[in-house]
């Protein structure tokens, strides 16, 4: 059962708050005392998760629950979503434009890195409708 | 103070008139002020100076050795800063500030530039190795290595677990010094002339290390003016391994990087950029990136606390020393060679997560919503007023039990206007009837009193 649980709005195509929301969520995450090595990764999955929502989707949310024994990050969005998703889960692999990419983004390694540093990772995506990720986080 | 807590940042209390000037700057929040004086908070400061740099009121002092301590030791070796090199107006080559030391009564002396040249060396075999975490932070900047311990201790595992140059330097020469004058090495001491005072913390409290080489450490602005003094541009010091730029250079931002010889490395000076850019690392970032220098100074050691120059006229000065020096280090075969397994730290660095309590999960997050609501009830102007950096750090400095809401200067001025009202409801509805109405009303002047401060 969840005893935190906040959710975090997250605007398609706004990089000047890019970022903003892992940072809060990294602070909370210290502010509790969760173990470096956690941190660590739940960092690095909310920070690549947040940024997928501003440069690839229409907007969305990244929702945080934390209970005594894990941290569940579930994110999510109104599309457009994924078309083939084993593809977007493959190292290298990105749609990203040009533009995107001179801004230093777009690397295709932020579902495979999600996915490695995830103790539990689930994605599931529907185009014309949203994508959907969970991953857990074992304290 | 526990020896874990040491710290060379101290406050002078006669000379602090609690101003917000240190509490809005220090990096780790560090500071409160409470009675109209600063206090500083052991548990968070990393000894960074940077409260010495901005009192204007010079309230803030770093705790040093005096020159005299070297007598203490029979024979004292002094382990020169490169950064001491760019402090004399006028004097661009090391051979006379070199030749003064040996003047001030030190037998011997030993560059730390010399130290850096090894500890280069040996870092760049650390890069070499499979395995390490990438990118690897350098260990030089001890106020660098106490922020990741307090505040990024997620990427203790990044710092290279080498000694820095002042602790290679002291080792080699109190060895070196031990051999070829045929003495005890305990009889021999090592002093660093120092332009930062978390070099002095981390002596007195070394990390990674059970003791450190270093045997006192001198402010390079105490040691100045006899320096000033006795200086001779003509004066040369007796013959001796020397330095070289690739040694020197990591006095300047960049120049630990260079003297790694590491394409992929970034540099960063300015504690705020620093922890910028560490959060950066954090997250996963960047890419590629094998090696991080974060510089706690502005200008690196030429901006640190206890130098004398301005550190970007210093800036200057140490590139025209440089162009009077030898370009390639000169270091013995076996030193190079073993330096990687003898410069190791021999202990785990270890977080200190400062002021973190314990608690079940559900403890702590109770706490946590506590803090949002009391931080909600505050204005949120972050002024400072209060004697708590931000708004977030007076309500958990409240949830703590060491303020109170009422520190907050705007919270303190709603209550009064409400004591004020009720006085003047009080008094007009009832002109003072009931022996209960008289009691409230005492009981509101004293507690109007009692905010007079
Ligand atoms: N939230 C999303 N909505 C739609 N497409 C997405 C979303 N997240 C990822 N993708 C698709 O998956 C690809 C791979 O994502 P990722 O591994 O993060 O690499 P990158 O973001 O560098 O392209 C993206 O290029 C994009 O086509
Ligand atoms: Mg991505």
């Amino acid at each position: 059962m969840e005893m935190l649980k906040e959710s975090y709005p997250v605007a398609a195509n706004d990089m000047t708050c890019a970022g903003d929301v892992a940072a809060k969520i990294k602070r909370r995450i210290k502010q509790l005392g969760v173990p470096a090595g956690v941190v660590r990764r739940v960092s690095v999955c909310t920070y690549e998760a947040e940024i997928n929502l501003v440069i690839h989707s229409c907007g969305g949310r990244i929702d945080l629950e934390i209970t005594e024994e894990h941290i569940l990050v579930h994110v999510c969005d109104t599309g457009p979503g994924i078309r083939d998703i084993d593809k977007a889960m493959t190292e290298g692999w990105s749609t990203a434009s040009s533009a995107v990419r001179a801004m230093g983004f777009g690397a295709g390694m932020g579902l495979p890195n999600m996915k490695r540093n995830a103790d539990e990772f689930a994605i599931t995506s529907e185009v014309g409708v949203g994508t959907d990720i969970t991953m857990i986080f074992h304290i | 103070m526990p020896a874990t807590y040491y710290h060379s940042v101290r406050l002078d209390k006669e000379k602090c008139v609690g101003c917000t000037t240190c509490l809005k700057r220090c990096p780790t929040e560090a500071i409160r002020i409470r009675n109209n004086r600063a206090s500083i908070i052991h548990e968070r400061c990393i000894d960074c100076g940077e409260c010495i740099k901005v009192c204007a009121s010079h309230a803030k002092v770093a705790v040093t050795d005096p020159l005299d301590a070297i007598k203490r030791f029979r024979y004292a070796i002094a382990l020169p800063a490169p950064t001491l090199y760019a402090q004399f107006q006028g004097v661009h080559r090391p051979e006379p500030i070199i030749a003064t030391l040996f003047k001030l009564g030190f037998d011997d002396v030993f560059e730390v530039a010399r130290g850096a040249e090894i500890v280069s060396h040996a870092i760049r075999q650390a890069l070499e190795e499979p395995d390490r975490p990438r990118p690897l932070i350098s260990s030089a900047c001890p106020a660098i290595v106490r922020l990741i311990q307090v505040c990024f201790p997620s990427l203790i595992e990044h710092i290279v677990d080498l000694v820095s140059p002042m602790e290679a330097a002291a080792k080699i020469a109190k060895e070196e010094f031990a051999q070829r004058h045929g003495v005890d090495i305990a009889e021999v001491g090592a002093f660093f002339l120092t332009p930062c005072p978390a070099k002095r913390t981390a002596v007195r409290a070394p990390i990674g290390q059970e003791k450190s080489y270093v045997d006192g450490v001198i402010a390079i602005k105490d040691i100045y003016p006899a320096m000033r003094a006795l200086m001779d541009q003509g004066c040369t010091p007796p013959e001796m391994d020397r330095a070289s730029t690739v040694g020197i250079k990591w006095a300047v931002p960049g120049g630990e990087a260079e003297a790694v010889g590491i394409k992929s490395a970034l540099c960063v000076d300015g504690i705020d950029n620093v922890m910028n850019v560490l959060g950066a690392i954090e997250d996963a970032r960047f890419r590629d990136l094998a090696y991080f220098e974060g510089l706690a100074c502005v200008n690196g050691c030429l901006g640190g606390p206890l130098t004398v120059e301005n550190s970007f006229v210093a800036k200057n000065r140490l590139r025209s020393v440089m162009n009077r020096t030898e370009q390639k280090t000169v270091v013995r075969r076996d030193v190079f060679d073993t330096a990687y397994q003898t410069l190791r730290l021999t202990r785990e660095i270890e977080p200190k997560d400062g002021l973190q309590r314990g608690g079940t999960m559900r403890e702590r997050i109770e706490r946590a919503e506590r803090i949002d609501r009391l931080t909600a009830s505050l204005p949120g102007f972050n002024c400072g007023s209060c004697g708590s950096p931000t708004c977030l750090a007076l309500a958990e400095d409240i949830e703590r039990g060491s303020a109170t809401e009422l520190n907050c200067i705007f919270r303190l001025n709603d209550r009064i206007a409400a004591l004020a009202a009720e006085m003047v409801t009080l008094r007009e509805s009832t002109r003072f009837n009931t022996l209960k109405d008289t009691a409230r009303l005492r009981e509101m002047r004293e507690e109007l009193s009692r905010y007079d401060d």
